[in-house]
């Protein structure tokens, strides 16, 4: 069992595949210091890992699912919320987090994103915005601020950006909160509110990408990036989110933007089954008492 | 074990295809569906919708059939036996996560209702030209197993089989309908439950610190565990080790994809299904498949009473591709006819399984209808001159 007062122990191995180190994330990546805060959280808040399952598409932050020891599924590019959405629908009792990158959730993805928001799944939705799609060599994505500098626009972006809280919010997200890759405690905090909320929860953290996104860009290395994190960003709670939208070495309005409720997808269904069907409704069983058999030894 | 008596509607019914098979799909344990609507297929989820909140399971309309075709998977690794439904440009759409379950040996039923093509093309009327999407559709090399049936009777009985195969062998199954067998109105005898034998879920027995993921004990088929039992497994669409751990070395690469690919092939006997009848002494084989058998069947009745010794061969399975029975046909007979709602697909594989030991004579049809018999009777007469 884990042992937080050990000193001697990272607190986060517990949650590691160790077995897979080292990862393949860039040096001043942030990826890692987010699964670092998401690990945090899962101590802070208690949860049952063997109740958890993480989902991710693909990309640089589509292979946390691979690192962390928990039921995870590194399923196939965009298409992480759509899977999650049939795990938690076919078994209710799971906890599903979906994991994955900008541009795996916002352009490949992003219709799904748009929909499980207004189903209100119940999804713990973390984003990793490194504005740029990182995996394949620094192409522009949805959330490149315009005017940055990326391998397939040259002479500087010229498209307006997806500004993802204000998407989200829109489309019914119950919580949804921005932190950059220097907010780990705050990041941490949104995590564990994020699993107190049920309904589709979506945290989006600002992360650099040394090698493709700030090189290119002429924003230093890793530390200088967390030096302009601190620098220009800015706490808005409970800011409009059409107003934090992101530009190019600008201010980053951070915090908790939206903190709601509403019933969430299976709430609704079952009221809806209950109302229409009466007794003739039969819940979802819970896979552990199903009479499933077993044919191998 | 036999079928849960809650999914299983015995009795008589006049229903149609399309609704048959939902009820052989609710029949083999089927709990969950995500579906997105296309004509001709629609009814099946339509009928699923209505039925499985008295089941205890759940139907979701997804966004699109990349979303369906996923969900599906998600449904699976939670507990669930499941699949979903489409046609033509939902099948195209749903060709990488046909790959994904392939690849992560996720058990699960693609329902495709074929319909004149390609792109848009006949959205009520039929086809039977989704033949080889079904077999090659996702890109590198794997192996599915495929069903045709040629009645609403048939979309009941063979939907069980689909989802039975699907669980044995970890494998997508695809279940090759046509618009024609679709809409079709018939006699469905649904038996009781008790004489529904149905194929559970190949569930690990081992332990959480005894079991690899994608390890195998001879049949090839590893164990599966679902999420949220402790397991802590990993699941990716990345070439995997016995652990499902990704590794990118030519020998990982080749140990799985020849499992894949081999899991099938060896039980590929045991797997194809065919109909025959009057091949004792025939000259000329029609062999055919889905609606077009029901037409083949008049021309072949017609070749009999002209005296020309003709027989039949219904593929029940078109994949695995039935090598075998062709082989042993080809020794024998003067030639094959192959009509299909197509421009010449299956007749490809007759062709090569036959190697020149007997001749092949293609009926096409471009779909939108059905062959005119005497097409076929014509080709026999043809062929029977060889």
């Amino acid at each position: 069992m884990l042992n937080v007062l050990d000193e001697t122990v990272n607190p986060v191995e517990p949650f590691l595949r160790s077995d897979r180190m080292p990862h393949i994330w860039c040096p001043g990546c942030g990826i890692g210091t987010t699964v670092n805060s998401f690990a945090r959280a899962l101590i802070e808040s208690k949860i049952d890992l063997e109740s958890l399952a993480l989902v991710s598409g693909i990309g640089c932050t589509g292979r946390v699912a691979g690192y962390v020891k928990l039921d995870s599924f590194h399923t196939t590019h965009g298409r992480a919320i759509p899977f999650a959405t049939g795990l938690k629908l076919a078994n209710p009792k799971l906890n599903v987090v979906v994991y994955s990158g900008d541009g795996d959730l916002s352009a490949i993805g992003g219709n799904h994103l748009i929909h499980a928001a207004r189903r209100n799944i119940d999804l713990k939705v973390i984003c990793v915005n490194n504005l740029i799609y990182a995996m394949t060599g620094g192409q522009t994505a949805p959330t490149t601020p315009g005017h940055a500098t990326t391998s397939t626009n040259p002479y500087g972006t010229f498209e307006p950006a997806f500004n993802l809280p204000h998407l989200v919010d829109a489309a019914g997200a119950v919580y949804v909160a921005r932190w950059t890759t220097f907010h780990v405690r705050q990041l941490a905090r949104s995590i564990s509110e994020a699993f107190a909320k049920k309904g589709f929860s979506f945290i989006e953290v600002i992360s650099p990408c040394p090698t493709l996104y700030q090189r290119r860009n002429k924003m230093g290395d890793g530390l200088d990036t967390m030096k302009y994190y601190k620098e220009k960003s800015k706490v808005k709670n409970g800011a409009p989110t059409g107003e934090v939208g992101l530009t190019l070495n600008g201010e980053i309005a951070v915090g908790k933007f939206v903190d709601r409720d509403r019933p969430d997808y299976q709430t609704m269904m079952r009221a809806q089954y209950v109302e229409a069907l009466g007794d003739r409704y039969v819940d979802v069983p819970d896979p552990e008492e199903s009479d499933m058999e077993c044919v191998c030894g | 074990m036999k079928a849960d008596p809650h999914g299983v509607l015995t009795g008589t019914h006049f229903m149609d295809g399309d609704h048959a098979c939902c009820e052989g799909a609710l029949a083999a344990g089927a709990r969950f569906a995500a579906g997105y609507p296309i004509t001709p297929s629609t009814e099946v989820v339509e009928r699923f919708a209505a039925r499985v909140p008295t089941v205890g399971g759940t139907f979701i309309q997804m966004e699109d059939e990349l979303a369906a075709s996923i969900a599906l998977q998600g449904g699976v690794w939670g507990g669930a036996k499941a699949f979903t439904v489409t046609s033509g440009p939902g099948f195209s759409l749903m060709m990488e996560h046909i790959g994904y379950a392939a690849m992560t040996e996720t058990p699960c039923v693609f329902v495709d209702v074929q319909r004149g093509g390609p792109s848009t093309g006949l959205p009520t009327l039929p086809a039977q030209a989704d033949m080889m999407q079904a077999r090659w559709g996702s890109h590198g090399d794997y192996e599915i197993i495929a069903l045709c049936p040629n009645s609403p009777q048939e979309c009941f009985d063979l939907t069980i089989r689909a989802f039975n195969l699907a669980e044995e062998f970890r494998v997508p199954v695809m279940f090759m309908m046509d618009e024609v067998v679709g809409h079709m109105t018939e006699k469905v005898v649904i038996p009781p439950a008790d004489q529904i034998e149905v194929t559970p879920r190949k569930h690990t027995h081992k332990s959480i610190e005894d079991y690899l993921p994608y390890a195998t004990n001879g049949d090839l088929v590893p164990e599966m565990a679902h999420a949220g039992e402790g397991y802590k497994f990993h699941v990716t669409g990345l070439t995997h080790d016995e652990r499902g751990y990704p590794n990118m070395t030519p020998q990982t690469q080749d140990k799985l994809v020849r499992r894949l690919q081999n899991k099938i092939r060896v039980a590929a006997d045991r797997i194809c299904l065919f109909e025959e009848d009057r091949l004792e002494d025939a000259d000329v084989v029609v062999v055919s498949y889905g609606i077009t058998s029901r037409v083949a069947q008049r021309a072949i009745d017609a070749g009999r009473a002209r005296g020309l010794r003709v027989g039949k061969l219904r593929l029940i399975t078109a994949w695995p591709f039935p090598d075998k029975k062709i082989v042993e046909l080809a020794a024998r007979v003067k030639a094959f006819v192959v009509p299909e709602l197509n421009l010449g697909q299956m007749v490809r594989e007759v062709e090569r399984a036959a190697a020149g030991k007997a001749k092949t004579l293609a009926v096409t049809h471009a779909g939108g209808g059905v062959h005119n018999p005497d097409e076929i009777l014509n080709a026999i007469v043809e062929a029977s001159r060889c």
